[in-house]
């Protein structure tokens, strides 16, 4: 287990080894489909985007958030498929420096070579996880575009000790998933 | 006039936090032998952290996935006339109580109501019976498995070989997406809208198959499936499936459709039968 804090620089995540296993504290934000298609309509109609975006720790998340006493707590923040943001996903890690993003299922050549070319990696999170997950979310420094609702705002979370995360895609492009589906036995 | 322990809202808001909170027990075991089974370093903490959160989620009472899904509804037996709003209203409470994740929003706008409601929901399957009791049975359907259904109209040339085809390939190339190792439910037959009904309700059993010819055809898919080198969440390892169920209906001559249907490591169901003066709840559901 290595333990990683973010932000994390490109030199941090190029460290990061195929397949070993990562802990990560400091920022983190959540963003899945609608929170990709907002960010890039608004970058091209040049309205603004939120600064948390940048060079960030992206986990594609939807949480179950509960407020009490005015302040918000995940109770369960686990990965969301993240092959439904392939489309997007290539030109956010290009415009918004992503270093990492968080999720389950893995991403497509097209994102991958994105990682590559930008510096960016991708965290597999143990899918279903939500309550082990949501318990390395301690803090919730603030939440933008809550108007897209509770699963597809953009939180910010301040992580601590967050994982079991594994290297499945590394910033030179390589997919654990693509040497997973490459070597399966079809009988 | 017999006085009922609660109401059906509340039967119905006990079914989510039961189902939510803690996993069906045959689900639970199967986990921990796949866990003991695996041989892959990876898989194994992958199956660990599963564990550790099913214990910490039943533990807390919390749900065990942010994906608290929708909700189906299976209801048998006698029909209460007012049952669609009970449920309706049971779905309602249980989103704000638990609390669940406001799921369902408008196809177009996706624009979300926040109570896990909306045109169309609740889901609600009636199968009236003649018997005294209602039992309303309840699946937590999360995303990432139902993005994953495929239905194929095969050729009857295809015969059983082609069915079993269609189902491995269906399962191996949803990768990890719907986070393996879960139940393949599979519907053989029928109509196109019938065998992908067959298909979900089939990962609501938790009992061995009756029918000998289905039962081989689950055992060498089980056996087929975990031998691919998938595993958990598609990183690799042993085990890809917990189980794998099939159901059937006659079809007409000219075709043979096959229905896939995946549930998640925590398939959640939960079941209620409620009699005259009683509500007897479990984690198994025939449906």
């Amino acid at each position: 287990m290595r333990f990683v804090n973010a932000p994390l620089s490109r030199e941090d995540v190029s460290s990061l080894a195929l397949g070993s296993v990562v802990s990560l504290s400091g920022p983190v934000i959540t963003g899945r489909d609608e929170a990709h298609v907002r960010a890039l309509e608004y970058l091209r109609e040049g309205k603004p985007v939120p600064g948390c975006l940048y060079n960030s720790v992206l986990f594609h998340c939807g949480p179950i958030m509960v407020k009490g006493n005015g302040t918000w707590k995940a109770i369960a923040a686990g990965p969301t498929t993240s092959a439904r943001m392939d489309r997007l996903e290539p030109e956010m890690i290009r415009r918004f420096g992503i270093r990492a993003i968080i999720g389950k299922g893995g991403m497509s050549r097209e994102v991958c070579d994105a990682m590559k070319e930008c510096g960016c990696v991708y965290l597999a999170a143990t899918g279903g996880a939500a309550v082990s997950l949501a318990e390395a979310l301690p803090r919730v420094s603030g939440v933008e575009w809550e108007d897209l609702g509770m699963a597809e705002a953009v939180w910010k979370f301040e992580a601590d000790r967050l994982g079991p995360l594994i290297v499945a895609i590394d910033s030179k492009g390589e997919s654990l998933y693509d040497r997973v589906s490459g070597s399966l036995v079809r009988t | 006039m017999i006085k009922l322990p609660e109401t059906v809202e509340q039967t119905v808001v006990n079914l989510l936090r039961l189902a939510n909170t803690k996993l069906p027990p045959d689900v639970g075991w199967a986990l921990e032998a796949a866990a003991a089974w695996e041989t892959d370093g990876r898989a194994s903490a992958q199956l660990g952290a599963i564990l550790d959160n099913v214990k910490k989620a039943e533990l807390l009472g919390r749900p065990m996935c942010q994906d608290t899904g929708i909700p189906i509804f299976y209801v048998k037996g006698k029909i209460p006339p007012s049952i669609r709003q009970d449920i309706a209203s049971g779905v309602r409470r249980a989103t704000a109580e638990i609390p669940l994740r406001p799921n369902t929003v408008d196809p177009l706008t996706r624009k979300n109501p926040g109570d896990n409601l909306g045109e169309g929901m609740p889901i609600i399957h009636f199968i009236p019976t003649g018997d005294g009791y209602t039992e309303i049975s309840v699946m937590v359907k999360g995303a990432g498995t139902e993005n994953m259904t495929r239905l194929g109209m095969l050729n009857p040339s295809d015969g059983v070989a082609g069915i079993k085809k269609f189902v491995a390939d269906s399962v191996l190339d949803a990768g990890g997406r719907p986070c393996p190792p879960g139940v393949v439910g599979v519907g053989v037959g029928g109509t196109a809208e019938e065998c992908l009904s067959m298909a979900k309700a089939a990962t609501m059993s938790s009992s061995e198959n009756p029918d000998p010819v289905l039962k081989e055809m689950e055992e060498d898919l089980f056996v087929r499936i975990n031998g691919s080198g998938l595993g958990p969440m598609g990183l690799g390892g042993d085990a890809t499936v917990l189980a794998v169920r099939i159901r059937k209906a006659f079809c007409h001559t000219a075709s043979l459709p096959v229905a896939v249907n995946i549930g998640c490591w925590a398939t959640r169901r939960a079941s209620a039968r409620i009699t005259e003066d009683n509500v007897e709840y479990s984690q198994e559901a025939d449906v």
